[in-house]
């Protein structure tokens, strides 16, 4: 991976997802410090997250209860919180509540200790974005909260994509790579299509899990690197320029060369 | 005897019935003097209009025919049998004529209604003892200040009164002793249950969960109570036996990765020269810790679906469609594993359940066919749903190797494999996984052979028995 992008803190000599974090916080198209808020009450994980979310160039604030946590929600303006669900004097999903009724839409990540199986659906349901269950990769949040952050701007409106020559168009959903027409399955169109509505994000495979097929539990093996592999082969079979790049220990990313 | 009787006392039946008791003989009392306080009031209006109508004959007597006539026509009534009570009083109070031999004094003073019933003696009683009689009557000043009395006797009515509160006295005493005897015999079996429900649930309470309430076989309460209580008790079992299970096996399974990762990390300690080695080293443990993290998310997985419903909500799951997915996300792992994949999926199967776990489920039957479906050039996987009666069949079956029929029990436990040297990635949590979201959805999960015509490579068909294939 050459990608030096100008705005990436030196994180030389790190660890592997301190490596990542720098790729993925090196968007070009990125013109400030995306402002985060991490309410979490373990110090040694909040300060970790708050090493690593400044060392991929982003500015975070941290609150250690419930209290001040809604406390400072409310009066700064964010670009994403990051919610522990279960915290001293007021819980994740109360603060998110209250914030939600009294009209603040901030996108919100819930951290959870808590299992699986309908914790995501109550968390989603009180007002969180997306959800993430402890032990995480830190590269996982980092890709959350980044998609998060970028949500407000998102691309959703958008009725085509570009990243370098190629193009996905919404409306007939037709990929042309240089003018020329790429066949693909609707399953592969879904997970092009969401890869490059996030292009120069870091997507990891349980997102592309979540957003393509829509589960939410994990799959033991590789079976999104196979997908991955067998989109790959159709998009740039026939030409050099690689454009669905691997990042290692975290996910995919669509960019164009440079 | 007397400890018993004291326990007997204290039971519900016991505290039940005397209290049905007390309120049946409050019952019963009341309305009995509610019932004589009637007949009385009714006897004595009666008697009040017999008194003034023959009053009134009387007076009309006396107006015609004076004096002399009103003391004739008395002694006439007098004597006749069953006769009224009849006084003709001189103002001072003898009495002139009448069938009353004494009189409570006082009671030809005040005119009108005597409003007391009053004690008087008639002629000839004297002879057989002091018997005084009880009666009501009026008395009526004459123009010539005479005294005239007209009553009846209301000793009968009262006498009857008296019968009718004795009997009920009788009856109350007869109830109270049955009762007692009721509650003696019902009391003491009933007791005698629960002293045995409380010997089991002692033994329990000890330790020992393969005890069960005793069953009468009656279906009476103490039965439905027991027979719930052991459906408890038995779930509690299999809970703890599961507990107890995991906490084995996560000593056995999770050691050995755990004591592996401290290795590689001492021995990058010691030995790596540069920081590639130290990179290398790092990403091993991070990828074994994530193993590891696996292990335990489906661990923690399987014992919250195996808490129950409460933890997932179920709603109408497309089936098929979630067949027809998931069997596409596996596609091309298993073309790459060089396993066909095939689908055979009937459209329009609807279940109640949890559709996240549903899937799951299959997922890992489909990954286990992928890791076991043997590398012949044939190999190929059928995931097939179908509807049958009312339910509804999934199920996936390979040409591997197949399990043996004595060890099919053994591989839905928790970190069995059947694999010695654990050569294949994997929890051995993925079939545990299946049986419990089969159990929260009210199903089975069966292992049989797959029947794929070949006497090497059996083939191993796991089947996913849904209730409620609904159609569309």
């Amino acid at each position: 991976m050459t990608n030096n992008a100008p705005n990436m803190t030196a994180g030389s000599g790190g660890t592997a997802t301190a490596a990542q974090a720098c790729e993925g916080g090196g968007n070009a198209a990125k013109t400030d410090a995306m402002k985060i808020l991490i309410i979490e009450d373990d110090l040694e994980t909040a300060s970790y997250l708050l090493k690593a979310f400044r060392e991929a160039g982003m500015t975070v604030d941290h609150a250690s209860d419930g209290d001040s946590g809604f406390f400072l929600a409310s009066e700064n303006d964010y670009d994403v919180l990051v919610v522990d669900r279960m915290l001293p004097k007021r819980d994740g999903l109360s603060i998110l509540s209250e914030l939600r009724g009294s009209g603040d839409d901030t996108p919100a990540l819930i951290l959870s200790a808590l299992g699986q199986v309908d914790d995501r659906v109550t968390g989603l349901r009180a007002g969180g974005d997306d959800y993430l269950s402890k032990p995480y990769a830190f590269s996982e949040l980092l890709a959350r909260v980044e998609i998060l952050g970028r949500r407000k701007s998102a691309r959703e409106a958008d009725t085509q994509y570009r990243v370098g020559d190629l193009e996905l168009d919404r409306l007939s959903h037709e990929v042309r790579r240089a003018g020329k027409v790429i066949p693909l399955q609707p399953r592969e169109y879904r997970l092009l299509e969401y890869l490059m509505k996030n292009a120069g994000q870091v997507v990891t495979r349980t997102m592309l899990l979540e957003y393509v097929w829509d589960y939410h539990f994990d799959p033991q093996t590789n079976v999104i690197d196979v997908h991955i592999s067998r989109l790959r082969s159709k998009i740039e079979k026939d030409f050099d320029a690689p454009l669905l790049r691997t990042v290692r220990g975290a996910g995919y990313m669509m960019k164009a060369g440079d | 005897m007397l400890g018993r009787f004291r326990a007997m006392l204290g039971t519900t039946a016991v505290r039940l019935s005397a209290l049905y008791l007390a309120l049946f003989a409050i019952c019963a009392v009341v309305l009995v003097f509610y019932v004589t306080a009637i007949s009385e009031g009714l006897l004595r209006s009666q008697t009040e209009t017999a008194i003034h109508s023959e009053l009134r004959e009387i007076s009309r007597i006396y107006q015609v025919r004076g004096m002399a006539g009103l003391v004739r026509a008395i002694e006439r009534r007098s004597r006749q049998p069953g006769a009224n009570l009849y006084i003709i009083a001189a103002p001072q109070g003898q009495i002139i004529a009448g069938n009353v031999a004494s009189l409570q004094p006082g009671v030809l003073d005040e005119e009108g209604w005597s409003s007391i019933p009053f004690v008087y003696q008639r002629y000839g009683d004297a002879e057989e003892g002091e018997e005084a009689h009880r009666a009501m009557a009026r008395i009526v000043a004459l123009p010539n200040g005479m005294r005239l009395l007209v009553g009846r006797d209301v000793g009968e009515p009262e006498k009857f009164r008296g019968l009718v509160r004795h009997a009920l006295a009788m009856a109350l005493a007869i109830m109270f002793v049955g009762a007692l005897a009721i509650w003696f015999f019902v009391g003491r079996r009933a007791l005698r249950r629960i002293d045995h429900m409380s010997d089991a649930s002692r033994k329990i309470l000890a330790g020992d969960l393969s005890q069960r309430l005793p069953e009468g076989g009656s279906g009476d309460e103490f039965d439905r109570m027991s027979r719930s209580l052991n459906t408890l008790l038995g779930r509690i079992e299999r809970l703890n036996e599961g507990l107890r299970q995991v906490s084995d096996n996560i000593a056995h399974d999770l050691k050995t990765p755990l004591t592996r990762m401290r290795n590689r990390a001492e021995a990058a300690l010691a030995s790596a020269e540069d920081a590639e080695g130290y990179r290398q080293a790092l990403e091993e443990t991070i990828a074994e810790s994530d193993q590891l993290i696996r292990t335990f998310n489906a661990l923690l997985m399987i014992s919250r679906v195996e808490a129950g419903s409460s933890v997932a909500e179920m709603g109408q799951v497309d089936l098929s469609g979630l067949a027809a997915d998931t069997a596409e996300l596996y596609e091309p792992v298993a073309e790459e594993a060089g396993v066909a994949l095939v689908q055979e999926v009937t459209p329009g199967i609807m279940v109640k359940g949890n559709r996240e776990l549903l899937a799951q489920a299959l997922a890992n039957m489909i990954d286990n066919a992928v890791k076991y479906a043997g590398d012949g050039a044939d190999s190929r996987i059928v995931v097939r749903l179908e509807k049958e009666g009312g339910r509804a069949l999934l199920s996936v079956s390979d040409n591997g190797p197949g399990i043996p029929e004595d060890r099919r029990d053994d591989v839905v436990k928790r970190f069995v494999r059947l694999d010695e040297s654990r050569s294949k990635p994997g929890t051995g949590l993925g079939l545990s996984l299946v049986q419990a979201v089969a159990d929260l959805h009210g199903g089975a999960l069966e292992l049989t052979d797959a029947d794929a015509g070949d006497a090497e490579r059996q083939g191993l068909r796991a089947t996913l028995d849904l209730p409620g294939g609904a159609g569309k």
